[in-house]
């Protein structure tokens, strides 16, 4: 399968990230090496295998239902790039 | 002998017995820090008033006459992904470049709670995705053995302190091989424990399946040490073991009659240096003439494992590094107009091209259509992975393979990531089974130092600490320091 600059773009904007110009054609062949190497994973049989999620037998992690005392608000926000009436501040939402 | 030439437990004795102070022992690792750390570069932060104030801690409890651990008053170093409460925590990145966590790691609670000294923060790859610490938006990591090479990675700082006599053990996390590599070019010790030995709550996730903390140090027993403050069950971290955590140190026992230690041969094969293979080869016979039966095993998916790696641990860093969008903390950039531009503008300044190479990597294995194809593959081809593992320790106790298939080579960036990636081949697939391994130094080339990896079954991290032990007071290759580290290879 072949990686283009479409498919890479698309993919960029799922990330949340840019691709510069001048790096996309880096991006394409790196990418290309890899999925050619991937591909050979497809010779592998894997019809009956349980893919491994985890490693070991554990399951559920619970704890006791008690209250733990959590993050203050003033705490919250300390290394918040900008604040506003005690709350997080971005750019406009709606456009 | 300079005292950070010295191990901890030598450290420990001297502390008791009054013969030094840790606040003495604390300026002369920062004395140390002063000397070389414009060559080597293996710390992104120090924190030396807040060490120094808990050395007179310790200091006045010792002249106290009050007991003390082990670790108490001994100076170490922290990688940069280890959440460490008031300290700036930068995982290597711009993204976190002033971040300063309002909590500590479970790891770091505990070395507190043993009164260890904390150094300052080491440096690594950005996000712990490399094998080089050339990534680091904070500048590269020099290795101590010879200044033109690469100290490995992703723990490359903390590998690095250690050699350069800049702190006397360190903390690293291990994902594919970044702490047992950066161990290995190094000429030090490094464990990664079984997965969930160890809780990940203030590990910065890369890959969370994957991710185990460590120590690095100069010798065996100070890893076994190290390793018995930072393990056991932790309820923040819903992969930690509720096992019971031995001590360790009864672990150090100089004896290997009888284990079977087995060689599986895709790691002795094509794409070793012919120079290290001689090194592992030589410590076989070694541990023959110490009594050891060696055995042939066979890791049949082993040529696979690079790939399976390079789609599971990209599709779990997407989604972990998704949390990184400039409105909470971290980097932002300020002249977005609109909330989506600013997370797309930060994202893009804020993560260095390999995180975001391998981000999009993981979006794209993850993405519908694909998911399939690669991602589900990938899974199944970890139960093959795992499968031959537990079809080889039916034959024997232990596995012993190089750490990595070179020595430290050299930092010009002329390698393409892909040929990078390949090198990780020895030690990503004891990630992909959660095993332990450990990574200690067995010989030379050119100077630079040579790792053997010794991987034991799930939970058993004291065979191979045993092997391990044993095989070092045997040779005596830890007690050979980098150039930088004062003493040479003799």
């Amino acid at each position: 399968m072949k990686v283009t600059a479409d498919i890479a773009k698309r993919i960029a904007d799922l990330t949340k990230v840019i691709i510069p110009e001048a790096e996309m054609d880096a991006y394409l062949e790196h990418y290309n090496k890899v999925f050619d190497y991937a591909d050979e994973l497809q010779q592998l049989d894997t019809e009956n295998v349980e893919p491994t999620v985890y490693i070991l037998p554990i399951y559920n992690a619970f704890r006791e239902d008690v209250a733990l005392e959590g993050v203050s608000q003033e705490v919250a926000l300390k290394d918040a790039p900008a604040v506003h009436n005690g709350g997080f501040k971005v750019p406009r939402v709606m456009e | 002998m300079k005292l950070y030439e010295l191990t901890a437990h030598e450290l420990h004795d001297k502390l008791v017995s009054k013969e030094l102070s840790s606040v003495e022992l604390t300026n002369a690792l920062y004395e140390r820090i002063g000397e070389v750390e414009d060559k080597v570069n293996a710390y992104v932060t120090l924190d030396k008033e807040n060490a120094l104030a808990q050395a007179a801690k310790v200091d006045a409890k010792i002249a106290k006459g009050e007991s003390i651990s082990v670790l108490a008053g001994i100076p170490g170093g922290i990688k940069d992904n280890i959440s460490t409460k008031g300290l700036r925590t930068t995982c290597s990145s711009k993204m976190l470049g002033n971040f300063i966590p309002i909590y500590d790691a479970h790891v770091i609670e505990r070395l507190r709670a043993d009164e260890t000294i904390f150094l300052g923060k080491t440096n690594m790859d950005e996000f712990a995705m490399g094998s080089t610490t050339e990534s680091s938006y904070f500048g590269i990591t020099r290795n101590p053995w010879n200044l033109e090479r690469v100290p490995g990675g992703s723990s490359g700082g903390s590998a690095a302190a250690i050699a350069a006599g800049e702190a006397i053990w360190t903390l690293g996390s291990d994902t594919g091989g970044s702490i047992r590599q950066p161990a290995s070019f190094n000429g030090c010790v490094g464990i990664k424990p079984t997965y969930g030995r160890v809780s990940r709550y203030g590990c910065v996730a890369f890959a969370s399946s994957l991710d185990q903390i460590g120590p690095i140090t100069k010798d065996v027993t100070d890893a076994a040490i190290v390793l018995n403050s930072i393990c056991g069950k932790d309820e923040k971290d819903a992969t930690s073991l509720p096992v019971e955590v031995p001590d360790f140190t009864k672990a150090l026992v100089q004896d290997v009659k009888g284990l079977r230690i087995g060689l599986p041969k895709e790691y002795f094969g094509e794409g070793i240096d012919p120079r290290v293979k001689e090194q592992v080869e030589k410590a076989v016979k070694k541990y023959e003439e110490l009594g050891a039966e060696i055995v042939e095993v066979s890791l049949p998916h082993t040529e696979y494992a690079v790939i399976t790696y390079y789609i599971i641990a990209p599709a779990e860093a997407s989604a972990n590094l998704a949390r990184y969008d400039g409105v909470r903390y971290g980097y932002r950039n300020l002249e977005a107009k609109s909330a989506a531009e600013m997370v797309t503008l930060s994202r893009t300044e804020g993560f260095g091209a390999e995180v975001r190479r391998r981000i999009m990597l993981g979006t794209y294995v993850l993405s519908s259509g694909y998911y399939d194809a690669y991602y589900n593959k990938a899974m199944k081809v970890r139960t093959l992975i795992r499968r031959d593992f537990e079809e080889a320790f039916q034959k024997c106790d232990l596995l012993l393979t190089p750490t990595s298939p070179v020595v430290a080579y050299p930092i010009d960036g002329k390698m393409d990531p892909l040929s990078i990636y390949m090198l990780d081949v020895t030690t990503i697939p004891v990630n992909m089974a959660g095993l332990p391994g450990i990574s200690i130094p067995c010989g030379f080339v050119d100077g630079l130092p040579v790792g053997m990896q010794l991987v034991g079954k799930v939970l058993d991290e004291a065979t191979i600490l045993r092997a391990a032990y044993t095989f070092e007071q045997a040779t005596g290759y830890h007690k050979v320091f980098a150039p930088l580290g004062g003493k040479h290879n003799d």
